[in-house]
């Protein structure tokens, strides 16, 4: 394609785009201006002032195994284990061992 | 006995060391396990950040073992500033060299994902460009020109169908994620930050765009990568999502 | 979003106030009730845009802000972190709160940061070290700064000062004022096994500019002595109530914060908590 091709295919391209997203509903404006309300997840992860209610008996996790009982989502998906399609380094099974410590 | 906050922070992250000497009850009796309510403070409070900062992560590893994962990321990682909305940047390689998650290949793209909508979040505001600056501008100047993103644009790419894997463990309904590369791109339209499958080719132009590549190298690149790539889809995403905000030589 | 600054209110009434949440926001617009004043945790507004600080310049424009610290480590025993120096200057000059106060506490140990108001020996070395640091917080920020006490679990054995005498000769040296916090005296004292009474008694009360109220969780020592929580995830205990009035009677009338931080409640709840103080402020305004 020459360059002149290419600036009208671009040209094309925008007026395209510009109908598009001016045929959509735009977010900003079709929108009240509504920022009390937050996506589930998006809120702040926020700074504290050092306190809960955990108490002094000591939060140790080690003593626990991780497990497949309570294994979540991944459970359910099914893929291989590398990108190109390998399998797993390791089985289902040698998931349910204990952490290192 | 003085106690500096050396042997102070060295007792905090270690449940299994002795707790510093010369803390007491205020009565002469040794401080024992009120000192815990420190570690204990520490250890949770952390934990918690880092569930709200993974929300996806949690839901792929199950609760309980998320609790682990966390406890033993922050003994490795603790936060390096204040800012607790930034913390777990190390999150993606933690989890490639964690023994029980090593062998979940998409794991660290997921993080990645969740890390990029944080910032999107708390990124910069920015007016988005008039799109009649687009319409109005000569083809040939357009082409030389650079696009600039807003500043709560973020593109992850990944070899995983992570928005899929996303999508499935955030919109209700959304089917079971099979197996391909996807490249997601966060837009912010407003005040809350998106995440979009970007079509074939979207993922090179919208990094190209980033990297200040003229819009003419751009197109380039993402025909390239994909003959497919459609330009006008793309920038109507960008478009209606206040993501353009400036055209400059 | 850092170029359009809130009206800046410049001082705290004295009302109640509570610690403002983001699910309260749409609660606080429609009807704050009784609540005069809202304070925030300033590393929370120290992104560089977005709906945090959407939030915050919206809520500046009617009611009176209260910056709070929680993460600069002023009793740490190295010089402050000067990034967060500059955030800490930054933020206060965007929203010009009518009051900014940070922790007599540590947090930060080397390049790591530890996310909770870790105790210090009272020592003639740790004042030297707190009030320097003091210094150079209300110089970096061109104001002065209210220093809160803390819980206590522990005592150190090498404290050779009161902490009402510590903070006494902090805010000589600096001028700082003092933020007083009620639950953590009623929570110190009680594992300290000391008399609240007495600590207030000793309080240097013209200096206090703010006053806190929050909810504790109980727990024991090894040898079954009380242990409290200054856990903020739940309403502010009986004792502590009648410790505040003890403070207002004596004091007279401060802007009362409600801190509800774990666990938050529905606005009701928070708003009725803020209620109870206002009962106590206006008996004393009487």
């Amino acid at each position: 394609m020459s360059n002149a091709t290419k600036s009208i295919a671009v040209a094309g391209a925008v007026a395209a785009a510009l109908a598009a997203s001016l045929s959509a509903p735009a977010h900003a404006q079709a929108k009240e201006k509504c920022f009390g309300v937050s996506l589930a997840g998006q809120n702040d992860c926020a700074a504290g002032p050092g306190t809960t209610c955990a108490g002094s008996s000591v939060v140790d996790y080690q003593g626990n195994a991780w497990t497949l009982v309570d294994a979540g989502t991944c459970a359910d998906i099914e893929l291989p284990a590398m990108a190109d399609g390998s399998e797993r380094m390791g089985s289902l099974e040698a998931l349910d061992r204990d952490l290192p410590a | 006995m003085n106690v500096d906050q050396d042997t102070f922070r060295q007792a905090l992250l270690d449940p299994q060391a002795p707790r510093p000497a010369g803390l007491s009850d205020g009565h002469g009796q040794d401080a024992g396990r009120r000192f815990d309510v420190y570690r204990n403070n520490v250890t949770v409070a952390l934990a918690d950040a880092l569930e709200t900062a993974f929300p996806t992560i949690a839901k792929l590893v199950g609760a309980q073992n998320f609790k682990l994962l966390a406890t033993a990321y922050l003994r490795q990682h603790p936060p390096t500033s204040p800012l607790m909305m930034f913390y777990g940047k190390e999150m993606p390689a933690f989890l490639q060299s964690f023994e029980p998650t090593k062998s979940i290949g998409y794991l660290p793209d997921i993080a990645r994902l969740e890390l990029a909508l944080r910032h999107s979040y708390h990124a910069a505001d920015a007016s988005p460009l008039d799109p009649s600056v687009l319409q109005s501008t000569p083809p040939d100047t357009l082409m030389a020109s650079k696009l600039k993103l807003a500043p709560a644009t973020r593109l992850v790419r990944s070899q995983w169908p992570i928005f899929a894997i996303w999508a499935f463990n955030t919109l209700p309904g959304a089917p079971k994620p099979t197996m391909s590369a996807q490249d997601t791109l966060i837009l912010r339209p407003d005040l809350d930050p998106e995440p979009h499958l970007l079509p074939p080719g979207g993922g090179a132009f919208v990094a190209a765009l980033l990297e200040g590549t003229l819009l003419a190298d751009a197109i380039e690149t993402a025909t390239n990568e994909d003959p497919a790539f459609d330009l006008s889809a793309m920038l109507a995403l960008l478009l209606s999502n206040n993501a353009l905000t400036d055209l400059k030589d | 979003m850092f170029d359009e600054n809130p009206r800046p209110i410049d001082r705290l009434p004295n009302a109640p106030g509570v610690g403002y949440k983001p699910q309260h926001f749409t609660a606080i617009t429609n009807d704050p009730g009784v609540v005069g004043w809202l304070e925030v945790h300033a590393e929370n507004y120290m992104g560089d845009g977005g709906r945090p600080l959407a939030q915050l310049r919206h809520l500046a424009e009617t009611f009176a802000i209260s910056a709070h610290g929680v993460g600069l480590s002023i009793g740490g025993e190295t010089r402050l972190d000067p990034d967060h120096l500059s955030r800490l200057k930054h933020l206060n000059d965007w929203l010009q709160p009518a009051s900014f106060s940070e922790h007599l506490a540590w947090s930060t140990h080397g390049a790591e940061f530890l996310n909770d108001l870790l105790p210090l020996p009272y020592t003639e070395a740790t004042v030297n070290r707190v009030a320097d640091h003091v210094d150079e917080l209300q110089e970096t920020v061109g104001r002065k700064m209210l220093l809160e006490n803390p819980s206590s679990y522990l005592a150190f054995t090498e404290s050779t000062m009161s902490e009402t005498d510590f903070l006494r000769e902090i805010a000589r040296r600096t001028g700082c004022g003092l933020l007083l916090d009620v639950n953590n005296v009623f929570v110190s004292a009680t594992n300290l096994d000391t008399d609240p009474i007495a600590y207030i008694d000793d309080f240097p009360l013209d200096h206090v500019g703010e006053i806190h109220l929050g909810g504790h969780d109980e727990d024991e020592d090894d040898h079954g002595a009380p242990l409290l929580i200054d856990s903020h995830g739940r309403e502010v205990a009986d004792p502590v109530w009648t410790l505040y009035d003890y403070v207002i009677s004596k004091g007279g009338v401060r802007p009362t914060l409600i801190e509800w931080d774990n666990d938050v409640p529905d606005w009701p709840t928070l708003e009725a908590e803020a209620q109870r103080a206002q009962v106590i402020l206006q008996k004393a305004a009487a």
